[in-house]
């Protein structure tokens, strides 16, 4: 069968890649883009490992056909900071509350965290939890994770506003 | 898992999808938000040489709202968007809510209410309260098209009446009446994330006596469809609203219920609990209907 050529804006960087239709947007990101950050857990849409934005909303890219993404534009991980040289502020949240700890569901729950805040900047422990329910975390016990999220709201409330 | 291999379509138009259907005819599936259908095709629970895409089709996305012709969803319409909708909120809460309590933000943002009725799981989130609210769908094919009541939709775990040639179009839902409520409630070992173990959903309306009229419940996860629950509604029918009576019809819906031991409850928890659901349901109908908080 024949390979099926898409435009995707990933982070900003157009691409143009032939690719097999049947494979999904987590596994070209990772194979022939080589954005590794968006890991493959379940492969099965239930662990949020692969949670990237496709114009703006979170989905599970292990379960979205790459072909879907055509034409359109996807956030990941890498794309979320400003600069190579910086760290978003809900990264900068995670590492110094210490949400981090073997690190394989961090991406992904970053991208949750990302598409809670864009969507709800002030969220209550209770929505921030509902928020990553798509996202496991096999490491922390979740609640470094829901601190550093609700410190991320604080971070990029505007000035005057955080509490 | 085996890898599928598969041919992907992506038409722009209703007319081009259901062309492709029509040339592809011996090995075709549609793929809206693929959340089930990639499972099913890389678990081989299905195969398909070519999917045909519905998420480039204009206008699919549509959720509309009016006074006269109630709501239609079109079948690209997302879980997340019809929760977040604020008519549907307004006049569907049940609706509402059950789409914003399903799965993960992830899964809501891709999946769609039509797949959510078209893969014709016996738990289908949507299908109770899609039911209580009289829902049809439109079904299109080449010929022309066809409306069929949601309670006739369904035919078996994974069946429904669709044709292989036929589209799922749209959703339509009359409006409801004035001084109406209407509940959906789910129960799940594991939190909102697991497919719901029992979930009942129920309206009702007031009428200027203070009789109930239009009552409909239904349940999901308790047999081998979404099914309504005709005992006990005509057990309310036309009656005042009594504490005694509410919980004689909650006892009935259990009778609608065939449910069965699977990994998740079993059959005598399914119906001890289509009981209490039913109870709470039509407790918050009744005092929503009242004029109570939603």
């Amino acid at each position: 069968m024949a390979k099926q050529t898409i435009e995707i804006t990933v982070n900003g960087d157009r691409y143009e890649v032939a690719i097999d239709p049947w494979r999904s947007l987590a596994e070209v990101l990772r194979e022939d883009l080589r954005l590794t950050g968006t890991k493959i857990g379940c492969n099965q849409g239930d662990c949020g490992a692969c949670t990237v934005l496709i114009n703006g909303r979170s989905v599970s890219s292990c379960l979205t056909l790459a072909v879907e993404a055509h034409q359109r534009e996807v956030t990941t991980i890498e794309g979320l900071a400003k600069s190579p040289q910086e760290l978003h502020p809900i990264q900068e949240a995670f590492v110094e509350k210490g949400a981090v700890q073997c690190g394989f569901c961090t991406g992904g729950m970053i991208m949750s965290a990302k598409q809670l805040l864009d969507k709800n900047p002030q969220p209550t422990e209770t929505e921030i939890r509902q928020g990553l329910s798509g996202n496991l975390c096999r490491c922390t016990g979740y609640n470094k994770i829901v601190e550093a999220i609700g410190d991320a709201a604080r971070r990029l409330a505007p000035a005057g506003e955080g509490k | 898992m085996a890898t599928p291999h598969f041919t992907v379509h992506q038409p722009a138009t209703l007319e081009e999808a259901l062309d492709l259907l029509g040339r592809h005819r011996a090995s075709v599936k549609l793929l809206a938000g693929g959340t089930d259908l990639i499972m099913k095709l890389r678990g081989g629970a299905m195969s398909a040489d070519h999917l045909v895409s519905l998420n480039r089709v204009g206008g699919l996305n549509r959720i509309n709202y009016q006074d006269e012709d109630g709501l239609v969803l079109g079948a690209g319409a997302r879980i997340s968007d019809v929760a977040a909708h604020p008519d549907v909120r307004k006049h569907y809460p049940a609706l509402a809510h059950a789409c914003s309590v399903m799965a993960t933000t992830q899964i809501r943002n891709m999946g769609t209410v039509a797949g959510n009725l078209a893969n014709a799981a016996p738990s289908a989130d949507t299908a109770a309260p899609l039911l209580a609210y009289r829902g049809s769908v439109v079904l299109v094919e080449r010929g022309g098209r066809r409306q069929v009541k949601l309670e006739e939709f369904f035919k078996g775990p994974g069946l429904t009446v669709l044709e292989p040639m036929e589209i799922l179009e749209a959703i339509r839902v009359p409006v409801p009446p004035g001084r109406a409520g209407s509940s959906y409630l789910r129960l799940s070992a594991r939190s909102q994330v697991d497919i719901a173990a029992v979930g009942v959903a129920g309206f009702l309306a007031l009428d200027l006596d203070g009789c109930m009229m239009g009552v409909r419940l239904a349940c999901a996860s308790v047999a081998p469809t979404p099914v309504r629950c005709p005992e006990a509604e005509a057990m309310l029918e036309g009656q005042r609203p009594d504490p005694r009576l509410l919980a004689r019809a909650a006892v009935a819906c259990v009778r609608a219920a065939r449910p069965i031991d699977d990994l998740r409850a079993t059959a005598n928890y399914r119906r001890a609990m289509v009981q209490v659901l039913a109870g709470r349901v039509l407790q918050k109908c009744l005092s929503m209907a009242q004029g109570g908080a939603q």
